[in-house]
C-alpha cells in the first residue's frame, strides 16, 4: 500500500495547513488569550525577580543610631554611622550659632534656617549626614583639625562645595544643605537617630 | 539543512527587513524554532521534554543569577547567607526554594528526555552527534548539579564534596595529589566553596553553549518521530510554529504546575534533613546520601565491595565513571537501523527491564547497607552493564523487528482509523 | 570492533560484580548483621497536629507565643537560636514594643565592646538583634554540659527527619524507662550514666536531661493549661515557625500560582486543539 504516501483522509485538504475556518476570529481567541495569560504570569514572575534587589528586611531593621552626646564639647564635632552612612554630630559654639542666624534666607541655595534644622532647645546640637549632596563625598570638617571650608562648617574636598556652620550650602556645585535626619533627644545627653 | 518545503522567512515591516540584512537573528530563530523548521506531524508529548529541558535550564541560570546577589561563597558565613536569604531577603525564600527544586525538575525533564531517545532510538544515525551533545550536557549537568549542592554548606553540602572528590583518591599514584588540588586543601574549605561556586556559574553557560550545538545539529537531519520512520515528503511534517510551540505550551503547563506544587507545598521533599545542619568537619551524618538524580550511580559506585586486581573503590569509581561514559559509545553499540522500539519487541522488554533496574539502583543508592540491599544493588548493576554493553548488541543482530510503516502520514492515518500506533504497519 | 571491547568490558564489570555478589552472600551467612537495640526499639515520631501542617496550613499565633514562652524559660538556658532576630517575633504577633521589651529583657544580652576601654561587654539587645547565644562558644558550651554540644534550635524543625513531629515527640513523650525487654535482648545498650534514655532519639540515649519534667512547669498567660504535651506542642509550634518564617506567605502564594497555571493549562490546551484541529496526528 505505498500510495498510502500521498493518501487524503475525508475532512482533510490535500494541502491540510491552510486555515478553512470561516470566522477565525473567534477560535483563535483562545490562542490570543493563552499568549496574553502567559505574558501576565511572565510580568508576575519579574516582580520578585525586581524586588530581591530592594533592601533586606535585616538591612532595614538596623535603621536606628543611638548617640551619647555628654562627650562632645563645644565647638567639637564627632562622626558616626547611620544607616551606613556618615553621620556628623556637632555641638555649636554660640558664636556659630550666631553666624548662622546672621545669614539671610534669600541668600540661600536651599533657604531654611537654624531653628529649622535644629530642636527647640537644643540649638547647639547640628546634627546631619554627613554626605555631600552633590555626588555624594564626606565633607571635611567633622573631624579634628580638617579644613572646615570658608564659611566654617563643611568642606567637601571632591569638587569644592562649602557648607556653613548650620550645614547649609553656600558655594560649590551642591544643590541641597546637608540631610537633617530623623531624631529624638532620648534624654538631655541622648539622642536616637531614624 | 532541513527539508526544501520549509517555509522561508520574509521579513514584512520595514524595521524586519532592515534588522534581517544587517543581523538576521529573527531569521535564525524562524528557522530554528519558528514555522521554518518543518517538524515530524506525529510527535507525542515525549517530544517536549527538549523544551522544557530548556525552560528549566532557563529558571535555573534567572534565579541563580539572583541568589548569588546574595549567596557569599565563604565557608564561615555560606550557610548563614543562606539563611538570610531564605528569612531577610525580599521574596528570597521563593527564589532559593525555586532554585533547589528547579534543579530536581532540569534532572527529572532531562531523564525523560534520555529515556526518549533511548526508547525512539534518537541516537542512531543521523543523529549520532546529537546524542554525543547530549552525554555532554548531562555531563556538565552532574557536575553543575553536585557543585551546587556543595554551596548551601550543611553537612550533606560538606559530606558530599568530601565523598565525591575522594573517588579521584582512588586513582593509583597521583590520586591523591589530585584530591588535594580539586579541594585546594586537604578538606573541604573555603578554597573548594569558593571555586565550586565560581565553576556552578560558569557551568550553565557552557551548558547553553553545547546546547545551541545539540539543536544545531539536530536541525541537520530534522527530529525524529516515534515510529522512527524518515521523513519521506510535505505531508509528514507541520511547521515547527505554531503547531509544536502550542504543544509546548501544554506541556509547559503541566511541567510548571508540577514544579509549582513541589516548590509551594513541599519544597523540602527533595532535600536532605542534615543540609540544615551546618557543615561541621568533625562529624560526618548518619547516612549520606546524594541528592536522588545521583543515586542510581551511587548505587553502582557502593556495589563493587570484592578486590580483583584493582582494589573494591577503584572499581567502584571506574564503574560509577563507565556507566555515563558508555552513553557515548551507544550508537554504535546498537546496530539495529530500527529506531523505534515500538518495532523492537525484544529491546522492548529489555529497556522496560533497564527502567525497572534503575529505579532499583535509586532504592539502592538511598537505603541503608544492608545485606539484601547490597546484594539488590549488585544484581542491580551487572544488569545496567549487561544491558548496555553485552545484551543491546545481541539483540541488535538476532532481533525481528516488527514491519514498519511506509510512511509517518500512513502511521498516523491508520491510527486515526481506529488501530493502535504499532498495529499501523500490519494493517497495511 | 567497538562492540568487542565493549562486550569484554561489560564482562569485566558484570565478573567483578559477580565476586562481590559472591562476597555479600557469604558474609551474610557467615556474619549475619547484629540486631541493633536502635533499629528494634526506635519509635516513629507522633503527630503533633500542628495547624501549620497541610497545603493551606496557617501558623496559630497563640500557639506559636505560647511555643515562644516555652523556648524562653526552658529551651533557651542552653540552645541558641541565632538565625531569628528579635524583631522577627512582630511575625507571631507581638507589638513592637512588646519586641522592643522582649529583646531588652532577654536575659542573656547581646556581646560589645565597652565604647571607652574597647574591652569586651555586653549590651542590651535590641529588636534588630539576633537572639544571642547562651554561651560563648562551643567549648563553653561543651564545658557547662558535660561534653554535650546543644545544638542551634532555629532549623530544628527542618533538620531532622519529621522535625515538628519529632520535636513533639521527643520533648513531650520520649523520656521513659529503658524497657527492660531492651536490656535483657542487648545487654550492652544499657544507657551510660549521663545521658538519658529517649525513645525517639534516633541512638535511644541522648545528652539533654527531660526539659519538661512536669504540668505547669510554665505559667501561660493566655490560661492554656500547660500540660507537658500541650508545651511539647506549643515549643513544636514554635520552632516550625523558626525554620520556616515564611510558610503562610509560601501556601497562599502556592495557591493563587497553582490556580493560575491550572488555567494557563486550561487556556494552552484550547490552543493546542484550535491550531491542530485540521491536521490529524
Amino acid at each position: 500500500m505505498a500510495s498510502v504516501d500521498n493518501m487524503v483522509p475525508p475532512g482533510e485538504s490535500a494541502e491540510p495547513f491552510h486555515d478553512h475556518e470561516p470566522d477565525p476570529r473567534r477560535r483563535d481567541f483562545i490562542n490570543i488569550a493563552a499568549v496574553a495569560f502567559a505574558g501576565v504570569g511572565a510580568v508576575a514572575i519579574v516582580l520578585p525577580l525586581i524586588n530581591q534587589m530592594n533592601p533586606s528586611a535585616d538591612v532595614l531593621a538596623q535603621s536606628t543610631t543611638e548617640l551619647d552626646l555628654s562627650k562632645i564639647a563645644p565647638g567639637q564635632a564627632i562622626k558616626a554611622s547611620f544607616r551606613k552612612q556618615p553621620l556628623f554630630v556637632r555641638n555649636l559654639t554660640p558664636q556659630e550659632i550666631a553666624a548662622a542666624n546672621a545669614v539671610s534666607l534669600s541668600e540661600l541655595r536651599d533657604p531654611q534656617s537654624l531653628a529649622e534644622r535644629t530642636k527647640e532647645g537644643k540649638r547647639n546640637w547640628l546634627i546631619t549626614l554627613g554626605v555631600c549632596t552633590h555626588l555624594g563625598c564626606v565633607p571635611l570638617g567633622a573631624g579634628e583639625g580638617e579644613n572646615r571650608g570658608p564659611f566654617g562648617g563643611y568642606f567637601c574636598p571632591c569638587h569644592g562645595s562649602a557648607y556653613d556652620t548650620a550645614a547649609r550650602i553656600r558655594q560649590g556645585p551642591a544643590p541641597k544643605n546637608l540631610t537633617v535626619p530623623e531624631y529624638v533627644f532620648t534624654s538631655d545627653t541622648t539622642v536616637t537617630v531614624g | 539543512m532541513s527539508f526544501p518545503w520549509a517555509k522561508h522567512y520574509e521579513p514584512k515591516q520595514p524595521l524586519m527587513r532592515w534588522l534581517d540584512e544587517k543581523l538576521p537573528v529573527p531569521r535564525l530563530v524562524y528557522n530554528a524554532v519558528g514555522a521554518g523548521y518543518p517538524v515530524p506531524r506525529n510527535l507525542n508529548y515525549f517530544w517536549n521534554f527538549g523544551v522544557l529541558a530548556g525552560a528549566a535550564l532557563s529558571i535555573q541560570i534567572i534565579t541563580g543569577i539572583v541568589l548569588a546577589m546574595h549567596y557569599a561563597a565563604n565557608g564561615g558565613v555560606a550557610f548563614g547567607s543562606i539563611e538570610s536569604i531564605m528569612r531577610d531577603v525580599n521574596a528570597g525564600w521563593f527564589l532559593r526554594y525555586a532554585h533547589a527544586n528547579g534543579a530536581s525538575m532540569f534532572l527529572l525533564v532531562v531523564y525523560i528526555h534520555i529515556g526518549r531517545g533511548l526508547y525512539y532510538g534518537s541516537y542512531k544515525a543521523p543523529r549520532e552527534m546529537v546524542w554525543l551533545l547530549g552525554v555532554v550536557i548531562f555531563l556538565l549537568m552532574m557536575a553543575t548539579a553536585f557543585m551546587g549542592y556543595v554551596l548551601p554548606w550543611g553537612q550533606m553540602s560538606f559530606w558530599g564534596a568530601q565523598v565525591i572528590t575522594g573517588f579521584f583518591s582512588a586513582i593509583p599514584v597521583v590520586g591523591e595529589t589530585i584530591r588535594i588540588w580539586l579541594l585546594g586543601g586537604f578538606a573541604p574549605d573555603n578554597a573548594a566553596l569558593n571555586r565550586f561556586f565560581s565553576l556552578h556559574y560558569l557551568l550553565p553557560f557552557v551548558t547553553a553553549g553545547v546546547i545551541i550545538l545539540h539543536i544545531w545539529a539536530l536541525h541537520i537531519p530534522g527530529s525524529g518521530n516515534p515510529t522512527g520512520v524518515d521523513v519521506k515528503g510535505e505531508q509528514d511534517t507541520v511547521p515547527f510554529h505554531p503547531y509544536y510551540t502550542a504543544k509546548d505550551a501544554v506541556g509547559l503547563g503541566v511541567f510548571l504546575l508540577v514544579f509549582a506544587l513541589l516548590l509551594f507545598f513541599s519544597p523540602n521533599l527533595l532535600g536532605h534533613p542534615d543540609n540544615y545542619v551546618e557543615a561541621n568537619p568533625l562529624s560526618t551524618p548518619a547516612h549520606i546520601v546524594p541528592e536522588w538524580y545521583f543515586l542510581p550511580f551511587y548505587a553502582i559506585l557502593k556495589s563493587f565491595t570484592a578486590d580483583f586486581i584493582l582494589p573494591a573503590k577503584l572499581w567502584g569509581v571506574l564503574a560509577m565513571f563507565g556507566s555515563i561514559l558508555l552513553l557515548f559509545f551507544l550508537p554504535w553499540l546498537d546496530s539495529s537501523p530500527i529506531r523505534s522500539a515500538n518495532f523492537r519487541p525484544a529491546y522492548r522488554k529489555f529497556l522496560l527491564i533497564l527502567l525497572l533496574d534503575l529505579f532499583v539502583l535509586g532504592y539502592v543508592g538511598g537505603a541503608e547497607p544492608r545485606p539484601w540491599v547490597i546484594l539488590m544493588g549488585q544484581i542491580a548493576s551487572a544488569y545496567y552493564f549487561a544491558h548496555f554493553l553485552i545484551i543491546l548488541p545481541i539483540v541488535a543482530r538476532t532481533e525481528r523487528p516488527r514491519p514498519l510503516p511506509n510512511s509517518i502520514t500512513e502511521a498516523v492515518l491508520a491510527k486515526h482509523a481506529g488501530l493502535g500506533p504499532h498495529k499501523s504497519a500490519m494493517a497495511s | 570492533m567497538v562492540r568487542l571491547i565493549a562486550s569484554l568490558v561489560g564482562a569485566a564489570f558484570v565478573f567483578v560484580l559477580g565476586l562481590a555478589l559472591f562476597g555479600t552472600v557469604s558474609d551474610w551467612i557467615t556474619n549475619p548483621p547484629p540486631e541493633s537495640a536502635e533499629h528494634e526499639f526506635h519509635r516513629e515520631a507522633l503527630d503533633a497536629g500542628l495547624p501549620s501542617n497541610g497545603v493551606l496550613g496557617r501558623f496559630d499565633r497563640r500557639q506559636v507565643q505560647r511555643g515562644f514562652q516555652v523556648f524562653q524559660e526552658v529551651c533557651s538556658a542552653c540552645h541558641s537560636l541565632k538565625y531569628v532576630s528579635f524583631r522577627d517575633l512582630r511575625q507571631i504577633g507581638y507589638s513592637e514594643a512588646e519586641v522592643k521589651a522582649i529583646a531588652k529583657g532577654w536575659k542573656i544580652e547581646q556581646p560589645s565592646i565597652n565604647a571607652e576601654t574597647g574591652e569586651a561587654s555586653t549590651r542590651p539587645n535590641v529588636p534588630s538583634d539576633r537572639f544571642p547565644s547562651p554561651f560563648a562558644n562551643e567549648v563553653a558550651a561543651r564545658a557547662a554540659n558535660n561534653n554535650a554540644l546543644p545544638p542551634d534550635l532555629s532549623l530544628m524543625a527542618k533538620a531532622r527527619h519529621n522535625g515538628a513531629n519529632y520535636i513533639y515527640s521527643l520533648v513531650g513523650h520520649g523520656y521513659v524507662n529503658q524497657p527492660a525487654e531492651l536490656l535483657r535482648k542487648f545487654p550492652g545498650a544499657k544507657t551510660p550514666t549521663g545521658l538519658h534514655y529517649n525513645q525517639y532519639f534516633a541512638n535511644l540515649n541522648i545528652a539533654m536531661p527531660p526539659p519538661l519534667t512536669q504540668d505547669g512547669q510554665v505559667t501561660y498567660s493566655d490560661g492554656t493549661r500547660a500540660s507537658v504535651d500541650q508545651m511539647a506542642k506549643d515549643v513544636s509550634a514554635f520552632l516550625t515557625w523558626t525554620a520556616e518564617p515564611n510558610l503562610e506567605a509560601r501556601h497562599s502564594a502556592g495557591f493563587a500560582a497553582v490556580i493560575f497555571i491550572l488555567i494557563f493549562c486550561f487556556l494552552a490546551w484550547g490552543a493546542y486543539q484550535n491550531v491542530w484541529r485540521d491536521v490529524k496526528h
